[in-house]
């Protein structure tokens, strides 16, 4: 199948369960946006899909296409071609950005071949120039001292560097002006083709003004309780989450 | 610039010896008997086997420094090491003459690709004595002296003489003690005035029998306006006991001489390597001390500067990393003795699993001084929660003409850090030598390009087998 395919997976930290039977299909070619309230669980399941190491998964499968993805390391998740965009990225004080991309791309490569400079820096630098990047930032430490924009832009940087199959951008909009919102959602739409699957995380409807979804989920207590199309985000903006808790309580 | 697998320090490559026929052996342990032979194979005058002596009875008055250095120093057994040994070469001027099992040593560890493409001369020591020794006819020309020590002492007395032990005297410590009595080979150098080197001076440091003790000793000398740069490279393959290695090596910047020191060391990890460095800048000369220390159980090195000439500079910049089971006490001494003298100390330390890095740092400005600044930043990495790291400054500033800054810092890669890099594809071992690499990378670029790029593969190599 060609699609990242989660099937009642649960998972704990601390022996304290966050997922609780969670199961969600994106196919490639389509957005699908997870919403939900705080403490939901929707950051829980980009890093378990992506192999965390403090969380145990206890039941359940998840499989990018017909890989499964647990008991994977994240470097092997990653290689099979799963990108998570992080909410809070992490400084790497002294690795530039340039190098950094590129051991990552060196990585994907058989042992032995390298990829080749000149046409690495020019993909590089066309793909700055789409997020509105000044070049200077090639020699810059991996987020270090980046400011909240700038770490969202050298996130997308990355993914579309490294242009995976299915990508998780997980509150991509926190901490964004409204000017930096429009350049990572740009970004983010051109990556949208066939050939690849997007799950967007988000608190807030905002985001999905600029990344139209072709689903939206939401999520509460651990699980999928509602799954609609991109109106339904509107709902969630006008009504808040608490009538969606409580539906999910009767049933 | 010359390909990584051309300048081969790392270890692995360099896990291997010959067996070898010595024709010069001390034996076994340390005596007035040893020193008499080891002055008598060297055909030396009088006045350095006096010397020697007198070494030998300091060395057996000091104690062992273990009130405030590691109480590892007590598992050196000093009756079971080797203290001379060789095969009666002389040192050969073409690499033709080296014998061939010392040649096959050294052509594994690529020294004469190196010297043919940017050497300006090399020395290579084999256990005791220097086998190869050869420098560029042009600098010859110009009076440069570059020989191994006992040649240097045989040939050129009157600078030798004048200099040798008054950086650092034989009573310095316990082991510039030993080194005094019983060393053997080592370079001398002597720059005339305002001649300038546009390329390195290199030697080569290789233990090859087991239980040895090498003692080089180096002196160097930069005449008026001179400038030099000197690089030495280490290794000893892994045997099963521990092994010696206890240098001394003094420079003499005279006025307005600059001299650059440049040691990457890569020890197996069973050599105690117990060093003494030290400099003495007259005015406005520049000392700088470029060390990266990595391998060996136990390193104890302290690069000093004595600023004895108004507007002297000297410098420390310093790597050190510390594996499972390695203990690297580094640091610098700065000596301020007159006037608008400056010194600069960076070092940067890594821990791996229960590897342990010390700093310790001896700042002096008397206050009689004016105008003395001294600035030390020393930063630490740890990588696991086992590693231990520790800073001990001692700084000594009197007067209120002078300035002194000191930061320090220790950082830890986070797990998170490295989840973070792992998603992106990288494997644990990348992603950790990428932090390590990240963390010194402004230090690696102060090594010439040939050791930077050598550098980063000794640390990519570290890490692999840090990760379990």
């Amino acid at each position: 199948m060609n699609s990242l395919k989660i099937d009642n997976l649960q998972a704990s930290i601390d022996d304290k369960s966050i997922l609780r039977g969670l199961s969600l299909e994106i196919p490639k070619g389509e957005v699908h946006a997870i919403m939900g309230p705080n403490g939901s669980g929707k950051s829980t399941l980009a890093k378990v899909l992506s192999g965390h190491p403090d969380y145990e998964v206890t039941g359940g499968t998840a499989t990018l296409d017909d890989d499964s993805l647990l008991g994977l390391e994240p470097d092997e998740i990653s290689r099979l071609g799963l990108f998570l965009a992080f909410q809070y990225p992490m400084e790497v004080p002294g690795v530039s950005i340039a190098n950094f991309i590129r051991a990552a791309l060196n990585a994907r490569l058989k042992e032995g071949e390298k990829i080749k400079a000149v046409e690495y820096y020019k993909d590089l630098y066309a793909h700055m120039d789409d997020l509105g990047m000044d070049r200077k930032f090639t020699s810059r430490s991996l987020n270090d001292g980046f400011s909240g924009g700038e770490k969202k832009r050298c996130e997308i940087l990355q993914m579309s560097m490294l242009s995976p199959k299915y990508a998780i951008l997980d509150e991509t909009d926190s901490g964004l002006d409204i000017d930096a919102l429009r350049v990572v959602s740009d970004g983010v739409n051109r990556m949208r083709n066939p050939e690849r699957g997007i799950l967007v995380i988000t608190h807030y409807q905002r985001l999905l003004d600029y990344i139209v979804p072709d689903y939206v989920h939401v999520m509460s207590e651990g699980k999928i309780v509602r799954t609609g199309g991109k109106e339904l985000a509107l709902e969630l903006e006008d009504r808040g989450y608490d009538w969606i808790k409580q539906e999910a309580v009767a049933s | 610039m010359i390909s990584p697998s051309q300048l081969d320090v790392d270890r692995d490559k360099g896990d291997f010896h010959y067996d070898t026929d010595y024709t010069f052996d001390a034996g076994i342990g340390l005596s007035e008997d040893v020193v008499r032979y080891i002055s008598e194979v060297k055909k030396e005058d009088p006045w350095m086997l006096d010397f020697r002596l007198k070494a030998l009875s300091t060395f057996e008055k000091k104690p062992m420094p273990t009130h405030w250095a590691t109480d590892d120093l007590k598992n050196i057994n000093f009756d079971v090491i080797r203290y001379y040994l060789s095969k009666g070469q002389q040192p050969s001027r073409t690499w033709d003459e080296v014998p061939d099992d010392i040649k096959n040593t050294f052509e594994r560890l690529g020294i004469p690709e190196q010297e043919r493409k940017f050497l300006a001369g090399v020395e290579a020591q084999f256990d005791s004595e220097a086998a190869y020794s050869n420098m560029k006819e042009d600098l010859a020309k110009e009076g440069v002296i570059f020989v191994g020590s006992t040649e240097g002492l045989k040939e050129h007395p009157e600078i030798f003489r004048k200099w040798f032990g008054k950086v650092i005297p034989t009573s310095d410590n316990k082991f510039s003690a030993l080194n005094s009595a019983v060393f053997s080979g080592g370079s001398f150098i002597y720059i005339p005035p305002g001649v300038k080197l546009a390329q390195p001076l290199q030697a080569y440091f290789r233990i090859n029998a087991e239980n040895f003790g090498q003692f080089e000793r180096t002196l160097i000398i930069a005449d008026e306006g001179s400038e030099v740069m000197y690089m030495e490279g280490c290794t000893a393959p892994k045997f099963e006991t521990s092994t010696l290695h206890s240098a001394v090596v003094e420079l003499v910047a005279l006025k307005g001489a600059k001299i650059q020191y440049v040691t990457v060391q890569n020890w197996s990890n069973n050599v105690f390597n117990l060093v003494t460095k030290r400099a003495i800048a007259e005015e406005e000369a520049e000392v700088r001390w470029i060390d990266c220390n990595i391998g060996s159980r136990l390193t104890m090195k302290y690069p000093g500067v004595i600023l004895k000439g108004r507007k002297a500079r000297g410098e420390v910049v310093s790597i050190a990393l510390a594996n499972d089971g390695q203990h690297q006490d580094t640091g610098a001494k700065m000596v301020h003795a007159a006037d608008e003298t400056t010194s600069n100390v960076v070092s940067k330390s890594i821990s791996i699993g229960d590897g342990r890095s010390s700093y310790r740092g001896l700042v002096q400005m008397p206050g009689h001084l004016k105008g003395c600044k001294n600035n030390t930043e020393c930063d630490a990495l740890l990588i696991n929660n086992k590693s231990q790291t520790d800073t001990y400054p001692a700084i000594t500033v009197q007067g209120d003409a002078n300035s002194v800054q000191h930061e320090a810092s220790v950082s830890k890669v986070s797990a998170e850090q490295i989840f973070y890099m792992k998603q992106r594809g990288l494997g644990e071992a990348e992603a950790m030598s990428l932090c390590v690499n990240g963390f010194v990378n402004d230090l690696i670029r102060e090594f010439p390009m040939e050791y930077s790029v050598e550098l980063k593969r000794l640390i990519d190599l570290e890490m692999e087998g840090s990760v379990g």
